[in-house]
């Protein structure tokens, strides 16, 4: 487990100057010490067991000479008088350097692949510190996800934070693989930090063996904390993760994406610790402080000014009842920076992904794609799709009320726009990674379907370069001929 | 004001909440630091020896005996030049001399060396001065001009003041009877500064956003809650008043929001201008950021900081207003802080005292007469993030009661992609009749009308909406599907407005009285055909495209131009078969 196995006859973290013996209190994750002196908030103390076993915790409260400490790993089998608790001095940190790269580590940074434990001179506390918001700088490039719905519509932008709202049966967990096996950025140093939160068995090794080859490739950093760890551990995954995270952004010049599944499930966890240390309960009885405990995630992401990399996150996470006011979708939605929705609609047609385009958004994709960042019709190239989307859905539900044939010719190409969106640019294979120029041939191929007069989003030039529908303006005759690149 | 300097113990630490024994002269409400870190801490309770307070910044590594020692004041601010322009944390300790990474520790309220050219106001050494009285200026960055005033509570015979030139932060610029003047002031943040009367609203803050200036307008002093769910564009709105508000200074409040927004925010307002000083509209601003990320308990501080720092530039005479993002934010951490003390919860575990905590906060803002005779106001307006967009969520019930102006951010609209999202269903502003006057001192004689029948036709196109969903466009009489039609122009031409457009981000008073008046007279135009016989059908097929294009085809302030685009629109439909 770690450095120092507890059985040889002095591991190094026995080496702490005083140890205390005796505890007062063991429940749940809670262990209560008595007569300590000189133990500072929120440090990490080694609990010892009488098989020499060596436990992790943190200091909850000191009130007089009682400690009252979390168990990382649960106080099963400590008897209250047996136990020893000797403090660090220090907050809960981890080593820092590459060592992390091409592994695959648990909640709590131990290797889980067989190798070697991570050494390295420097430690940084993972609940890591504030950054500076005068030092931000803007969100600006894009990053690629090689999944035509998301690079084309809901762009995500390095620095950015951008969650996938699910619900319970969706494939967000292959989604979240694929875009953590195929993610890049154009030609730049490129990292990727997967971490699971309570995953069950089955997913946590579906997601090994989908991240297989680019965890081989050194640039992948697998943490996996799984459905039947201790919840106190998990509270600490996603830091332990996010620390690796900006080393490699900030010290290390990488662009970063750290993709995070499931934060519910890490919601829960903070809402049992939370039930444990007997905290007022809040909204479905989740801590008050969820929104501040998640912002202490989420804000981890950005650039700084004058540094080269960034952390880009992707938060996964699954709405109970698929109930977009349930506090964890609620509160994530007020922190991040926009939310790709997956529809069980969708889905139940076959659309992979199935997401739900009209309640999707990435707020910065403005800054990050056009001109030299992707292609300059890109914004309006969204826009209009969005906008013809929503035409046709309205459509959708007068042809529910009143019959298809009722419709109008224009309603009719839309409904046909829309299958044809579906059919087309959104769906694509868990497996498949699409560049941006056939993300770009497909959206207008999809747009082709309509006539010309429909495109009110659109600026003349972009049609005349990309435009190669049947229905023109007026029936004129096919413009400049565009280059073959752009014929879908 | 001397203090025992005893130093006290620390006796238990639980996150932001600190005890400490031992320590006396201390009030409640008194700043102290712990720690060997000096951290600060505002102590809210005392029961015999024991002291509760809560701390501004992470208490990692604080131990049991650690000591604690007194400040000997309230929280409170540092005033004076050198905050325009600024960005500042809850405690108004300036960011942008800080490093990049806030650990406990990091950063000082200190600014970093600068010095100003002071010049004297013309008093003679001897003339008696009261609290509010002009001792010179300051120009700053923007051709600001900085009031320096005698203090509050401070009164006497000029016993000296400083001569032309540079001055620094510390230096003193008068003696007041037998107070020293320094050119920086301070002020206790949870204490409103005094004036000598509040005013009734008048005058209207325009803020170049058609929905609110034309329908629900606010007038200079006033308050207004922005209520809205994730997703309707709150900080957008915000943002865009921020850069449009017809004030001499902006206070933005961060309050627990993202910092890529803030860093966004920031960005903008270096680049625009204001098109009366010429100099960029970050001049004119002051920033309180205390992102998500940053100690929650800095948060509750960061609203008074805000309100005080614009307390400050009223008195000197000038129009302020504050904005807020988000104050559910701030209510939270009130929340946080209650339920580690260990006090009864009320509603949804928020403390019993919200009710009366948010009224003290809104009621700070008003129209006055400074304590100097000048005339000066704030006005603020507060973001509030309903959890699960729940309207009868605590924060927005308690908020609303102390409102002159609600601006409700509505899903469906923002989904439509119609933004600003305002609701003009749930949306209210008690100062319509005041500034309709206003507007008629000003020579608008229509204005009060024209809104009124705006905010009528609104209301009857939602009512036919409902009807036409059941039984369909045709079943309804011309009259009718004509008002319909004028509800879509309303819509799409004067009460959308787009953020990104140079056109239409602002738009003048002028220019909002002729695009409505544009809606108006079209209306009246189809009304007039389809009363002499044409059939409605006929109208509805019309190419009304101009209406919903002038506000982003013509300049900000170009009412003519809307005025033209009208005359050219309604000789074409006469024409019309």
């Amino acid at each position: 487990m770690k450095p120092g196995p507890s059985g040889s006859p002095a591991p190094p973290e026995l080496l702490a100057p005083v140890e205390f013996s005796g505890a007062t209190q063991v429940g749940g994750p809670l262990l209560a010490i008595r007569g300590v002196e000189g133990v500072g908030w929120d440090e990490i103390a080694l609990v010892r067991l009488p098989s020499g076993e060596v436990r992790h915790g943190l200091v909850l409260e000191v009130d007089g000479d009682v400690a009252i400490i979390e168990v990382l790993e649960g106080t099963s089998g400590i008897d209250p008088d047996l136990v020893a608790v000797a403090f660090e001095g220090r907050p809960f940190d981890i080593p820092v350097g590459d060592g992390w790269l091409g592994r695959i580590w648990n909640g709590m940074g131990e290797p889980l692949d067989g190798g070697p434990p991570m050494l390295a001179p420097r430690r940084r506390a993972v609940s890591g510190s504030p950054l500076n918001p005068s030092r931000r700088d803007v969100p600006s490039d894009p990053v690629f996800t090689g999944v035509s719905v998301i690079d084309a519509l809901a762009t995500l932008v390095r620095g950015q934070k951008l969650p996938i709202f699910s619900s319970a049966g969706l494939p967000h967990l292959d989604l979240a693989a694929q875009i953590a096996a195929q993610a890049s950025v154009a030609g730049e140093n490129f990292k990727v930090v997967v971490v699971g939160m309570g995953l069950t068995h089955a997913d946590a090794a579906t997601m090994r063996e989908v991240l297989e080859t680019r965890a081989a490739s050194g640039d992948l950093v697998l943490v996996l904390d799984t459905a039947d760890d201790p919840v106190v551990q998990r509270v600490l995954t996603p830091r332990v993760a996010l620390t690796i995270a900006e080393y490699l952004a900030f010290e290390r010049d990488q662009h970063v994406l750290v993709v995070m599944a499931d934060v519910t499930s890490y919601c829960e966890a903070v809402r049992e610790v939370s039930a444990a240390r007997g905290e007022v309960p809040g909204r479905r009885a989740y801590p008050g402080y969820l929104y501040s405990d998640l912002a202490s995630l989420y804000e981890r992401c950005g650039r700084i000014r004058g540094r080269s990399g960034s952390v880009t996150l992707m938060p996964v996470l699954t709405m109970p009842g698929g109930d977009v006011t349930h506090p964890v979708p609620d509160l994530t939605g007020y922190i991040t920076e926009g939310q790709i929705v997956l529809s069980a609609d969708v889905h139940a047609d076959g659309i992979y992904p199935p997401v739900d385009v009209l309640s999707t958004l990435s707020r910065l994709m403005r800054k990050g794609v056009g001109e030299g960042r992707t292609r300059a019709d890109h914004m309006a190239v969204a826009n209009q799709i969005i906008a013809s989307l929503a035409r046709a859905r309205v459509a959708r539900e007068l042809a529910d009320l009143i019959g298809a044939e009722a419709l109008t010719e224009t309603d009719r190409l839309h409904l046909d726009f829309e299958d044809a969106f579906y059919r087309d640019l959104v769906h694509q294979s868990a497996d498949e990674s699409r560049s941006m120029e056939d993300t770009f041939a497909r959206a207008w191929g999809v747009i082709s379907t309509l006539p010309e007069r429909e495109l009110t989003m659109m600026p003349a030039e972009s049609i005349a370069a990309h435009y190669h529908g049947s229905l023109r303006e007026g029936n004129e005759p096919p413009r400049s001929a565009p280059d073959n690149n752009d014929r879908g | 004001m001397s203090h025992a300097t005893e130093a006290g113990r620390v006796t238990r630490v639980n996150g932001p909440l600190v005890e400490v024994a031992g320590l006396r002269g201390v009030a409640a409400l008194d700043l102290i630091e712990v720690g060997p870190q000096a951290i600060s801490a505002e102590v809210v309770s005392i029961r015999d020896d024991l002291l509760t307070a809560e701390a501004f910044e992470y208490t990692g590594g604080l131990c049991v005996g650690d000591t604690a020692t007194t400040l000997g004041r309230p929280l409170s601010a540092r005033l004076g030049p050198g905050l325009l322009g600024g960005v500042f944390d809850g405690l108004l300790r300036p960011l942008d001399d800080g490093p990049t990474w806030l650990d406990p520790g990091a950063l000082t309220d200190r600014r970093a060396e600068a010095r100003w050219p002071f010049r004297p106001a013309p008093v003679d050494l001897g003339t008696p001065l009261a609290a509010g009285a002009l001792l010179g200026t300051v120009a700053t960055a923007g051709g600001f001009i900085h009031r320096i005033l005698v203090p509050p509570r401070v009164t006497g015979p000029l016993a000296w003041l400083a001569a032309a030139g540079p001055i620094g932060e510390d230096d003193a610029v008068a003696i007041v009877g037998d107070h020293t003047v320094n050119l920086y002031e301070e002020w206790p943040v949870r204490r409103a500064r005094p004036v000598l009367a509040r005013l009734r609203p008048y005058a209207p803050l325009v803020t170049g956003q058609r929905v609110v200036d034309l329908l629900f307008p606010i007038a200079h002093g006033a308050t207004a809650a922005v209520p809205g769910g994730f997703g309707t564009g709150k900080t957008m709105l915000l943002q865009q008043i921020v850069k449009w508000a017809d004030v001499e200074v902006v206070v933005f409040v961060g309050c627990g929001e993202r910092g890529n927004e803030l860093a966004d925010a920031m960005a903008d307002l270096s680049v625009l201008r204001d098109p009366t000083s010429g100099a960029s509209l970050r001049e004119r601003t002051v920033v309180i950021a205390n992102t998500s990320n940053m100690p929650v308990m800095a948060r509750v501080a960061s609203v008074y900081t805000g309100m005080t720092v614009a307390e400050y530039f009223r008195d000197m005479g000038y129009r302020v207003v504050v904005l807020a993002d988000s104050t559910s934010r701030w209510a939270e951490a009130l929340r946080e802080f209650s339920s580690r003390s260990g006090e009864l919860p009320a509603e949804e575990g928020y403390p019993a005292s919200l009710s009366s905590s948010l009224a003290a906060f809104y009621e700070r803002a008003a129209r006055v007469t400074t304590l100097g005779g000048a005339e000066g106001s704030v006005t603020l307006i507060g973001a509030v993030s309903p959890a699960g967009g729940d309207m009868t969520e605590p924060v927005t019930v308690q908020t609303v009661r102390y409102v002159r102006c609600l601006w409700s951010l509505d899903r469906d609209l923002a989904y439509a992609r119609h933004y600003p999202a305002v609701s003009w269903r749930h949306s209210f502003s008690f100062d319509g009749a005041t500034i309709a006057n206003w507007h008629a001192t000003e020579g608008r004689l229509g204005w009060a009308e024209a809104r009124a029948r705006a905010l009528s036709l609104l209301a009857e196109t939602d009512r036919l909406s409902s009807i036409v969903e059941l039984v369909g466009l045709g079943a309804l009489p011309a009259h009718e599907r004509i008002v319909l039609l004028t509800g879509r122009l309303l819509r799409e031409g004067v009460l959308q407005q787009s953020a990104m457009s140079e056109n239409d981000a602002y738009c003048s008073s002028a220019k909002q009285s002729a695009l409505l008046e544009m809606v108006l007279a079209v209306h009246d135009r189809c009304l007039s055909l389809v009363e002499g016989g044409l059939p409605a059908s006929a109208v509805e097929e019309f190419d009304l495209t101009a209406v919903t294009r002038a506000r982003d085809e013509t300049g900000p302030d170009d009412a003519d131009g809307v005025t033209r685009a009208r005359d050219e629109l309604l000789a074409r439909i006469a024409g019309e078969p």
